[in-house]
């Protein structure tokens, strides 16, 4: 090392200089949260619904086996016997009691992915802040959706117009079949306001990203990011370029394997002709 | 060139006391606004540097936040710890503002004017040791910060105080040599006269008369002096909590915080008076003309700007190591000082011959480096400590008992 590069080691520092100047002109990534709020992944982890068919009945049916694989052991449930004359849920057992204590859950879903009938899910809900103990376990007549499905509003949550959207329940990380990428189209049921949910990226081959959120989420997160961050294809100017050019090749290669195609049809046809004549 | 407050020409008269009474005023008054607006400022500027938005919340652009906090500080508990020394822990604080705000009176911001029969200086206070008063105010400071952290009764702070005391120690030497070559030049310790022999140009500046280099000398020490990152080491948060003011809350603590800052825009205001002019204009000197405002206004715009340089290092500069603060003040500043003061004083005697100070400088230059090669390669060497693996264990001092012995003595 020369005296050079040790000059240069020793006032490396000044680098630092630089880079505050540079940082002042680059865009903000706060988002001013109680005025504007950033759109919610499709899958997040809010406050627990317990969801009904579209006949109004409940889907919980009392197993408790969100109660048994709850590591944070927060839910107590009681099953009894549905009343023949006037049934809770279409089984033969439907959840007498059901409680969440909220003090105690680390909002990991897997309740939602032990209930054998999609009765618990976890809403988009995240602003519940509650300011004594027994507000923190909601009761089931607290955490059943009301009848067009939304979640029910309680008087210390803070969420506004909108929030509650797309928050209804459906199985989201495994499917019935157990595969991620399953197609799932009709194997769970409808749900109460909202019918059979759009799959999302990776379930199925017909995603629909406008129907689940992501395309929103997409949206409003990329305006944050600097313009290296932002994949090739979203990038305006650049990224029609950029998607012309991806299906121009796409284009080129169909054209060849048709050309190809033709080619192999009229050399069959010629070989077929020759065979005739001779 | 002895130098006098022409306020007091006439003597002293109830008109006197009145604009002295005034501009006392009117100085507190605008530097604790100031205080409020730099503590916005800092925190705006700062998370502009890192991205981020900063205060918005309180006023106009978050304008207030520093009212709003001041508020929240005044209403809370103020808290006593138990093994604290009550007088010293209750007197520190205002050790550490009394010092910060007196500072400011001997800053000229503005040129001389005349109201009526009497003509002064837009200054609180024009003592003939002006730029002392600067020094031993900086120097009682300290004791603010040294008194809190050992009257805490609790070991951050007061680690956080030692290492306050030893960093304001070393640098005030170079602080103060570098002054000294501005006193030799201006031929005065007042204030006003530093900033009216610099009054006829930007090229009759000490930032250029005197070289640059006293200059950038004069802000590393400074900046020590006040302990802004990237000095810091007196509340560096990862090592020792909040440093000497860990103990301190409420209101206490907001004086702390207030002096803090208000030593940033006073030595400032100080680089500026020292180095910049003060109140001049950079062509056109405006200090001996009637115009009031436009001394003020370049006072303030000079002062803005040396406040946006302290934030600006603490975006930049990583915090030093605590040998490496030593290293820089001990063995770098301090002879750099010393050999530009020579250098100073030698051309000012001799003008050209002076330049002969060059070889003597340089060949100090070269027995220190030398001598500084030796003293570190001498430490590593010969070591008052072997290394810990092949150091002998000192002996036992209990020795164990035979069994044999012990079973013959229980027999008799």
């Amino acid at each position: 090392m020369g005296l050079g590069d040790d000059m240069k080691d020793q006032f490396s520092f000044l680098g630092g200089f630089k880079l505050t100047m540079q940082h002042m002109t680059r865009p903000r990534v706060t988002t001013q949260y109680p005025e504007e709020k950033k759109a919610k992944q499709p899958r997040q982890h809010g406050r627990h619904v317990l969801n009904r068919y579209e006949d109004g009945m409940e889907k919980c049916i009392g197993c408790e086996l969100c109660a048994g694989v709850c590591p944070a052991d927060c839910i107590y449930v009681r099953g009894l016997d549905n009343p023949p004359d006037h049934p809770v849920s279409p089984g033969e057992r439907y959840g007498y009691v059901y409680e969440i204590n909220y003090l105690r859950c680390i909002h990991c879903d897997m309740c939602v992915e032990a209930c054998p009938t999609e009765a618990i899910t976890e809403s988009k809900l995240f602003e519940f802040s509650f300011t004594n103990r027994s507000d923190a376990i909601y009761t089931k007549a607290e955490l059943v959706v009301d009848d067009d499905g939304m979640p029910q509003k309680l008087p210390w949550e803070d969420w506004r117009e909108g929030d509650d959207m797309m928050t209804s329940g459906w199985m989201r990380a495994t499917s019935p079949s157990g595969s991620a990428a399953y197609e799932g189209e009709v194997q769970w049921s409808g749900e109460l306001g909202y019918g059979t949910r759009a799959p999302e990226g990776g379930q199925s081959a017909n995603r629909n990203d406008e129907l689940t959120g992501t395309k929103a989420l997409r949206q409003t997160l990329e305006p944050h990011l600097l313009a290296e961050d932002i994949p090739l294809a979203h990038r305006g100017m650049q990224g029609r370029v950029w998607r012309a050019k991806i299906g121009a090749e796409r284009n080129k290669k169909k054209m060849e394997a048709t050309r190809a195609r033709m080619k192999e049809l009229r050399a069959s046809r010629k070989a077929a002709k020759a065979e005739g004549k001779t | 060139m002895s130098y006098f407050d022409p306020l007091f020409a006439q003597g002293l008269n109830w008109e006197v006391w009145l604009i002295v009474i005034i501009k006392v005023l009117v100085a507190f008054v605008v530097l604790l606004v100031a205080t409020a607006l730099m503590i916005w400022f800092e925190r705006k500027v700062i998370s502009d540097m890192q991205s981020r938005i900063g205060p918005n919340r309180a006023g106009p652009w978050g304008l207030l936040q520093t009212l709003a906090d001041g508020t929240k500080l005044v209403f809370k508990e103020d808290l006593l710890p138990d093994r604290a020394d009550s007088f010293v822990f209750k007197l520190a604080p205002y050790l550490s503002v009394i010092p910060a705000v007196l500072i400011f009176s001997v800053v000229p911001v503005g040129g001389v004017i005349t109201v009526g029969s009497h003509t002064f200086e837009l200054q609180v206070a024009d003592p003939p040791m002006g730029i002392l008063v600067v020094l031993a105010m900086s120097g009682i400071a300290v004791y603010g910060v040294m008194l809190a952290g050992w009257s805490s009764g609790s070991k951050y702070p007061l680690l956080g105080s030692v290492r306050a005391s030893a960093q304001v120690i070393s640098y005030e030497a170079a602080l103060g040599m570098t002054v000294v070559t501005v006193v030799l030049v201006s031929h005065s310790l007042s204030t006003r006269a530093i900033v009216d022999a610099q009054a006829h140009g930007f090229w009759d500046w000490n930032l250029i008369r005197l070289g640059f280099l006293p200059f950038i000398f004069f802000m590393i020490a400074i900046t020590a002096e006040l302990t802004r990152p990237p000095f810091d080491l007196t509340e560096a948060e990862q090592e020792l909590v909040g440093g000497f003011h860990t103990e301190y809350s409420s209101i206490r603590f907001g004086l702390f915080f207030l002096a803090e800052f208000m030593n940033t825009i006073t030595m400032s205001a100080v680089v500026v008076t020292l180095f910049f002019g003060g109140p001049d204009g950079p062509i056109p000197h405006f200090i001996p003309t009637s115009d009031v405002w436009m001394p003020i206004v370049w006072f303030v715009i000079k002062t803005a700007a040396f406040c946006f340089i302290y934030v600006w290092f603490r975006a930049a500069l990583p915090r030093l190591r605590y040998d490496q603060l030593m290293d820089l003040g001990w063995k770098r500043l301090i002879p750099m000082t010393l050999a530009w003061l020579l250098l100073v004083a030698a051309v000012i005697t001799w003008h050209w011959g002076g330049l002969i100070m060059v070889a003597v400088v340089a060949l100090a230059a070269v027995l220190l480096t030398r001598a500084n090669k030796l003293g570190s390669g001498r430490s590593e060497a010969d070591s008052v400590l072997p290394p810990v693996g092949s150091r002998l264990t000192p002996a036992p001092r209990l020795k164990p008992v035979p069994d044999g012995g012990s079973s013959k003595g229980d027999g008799a």
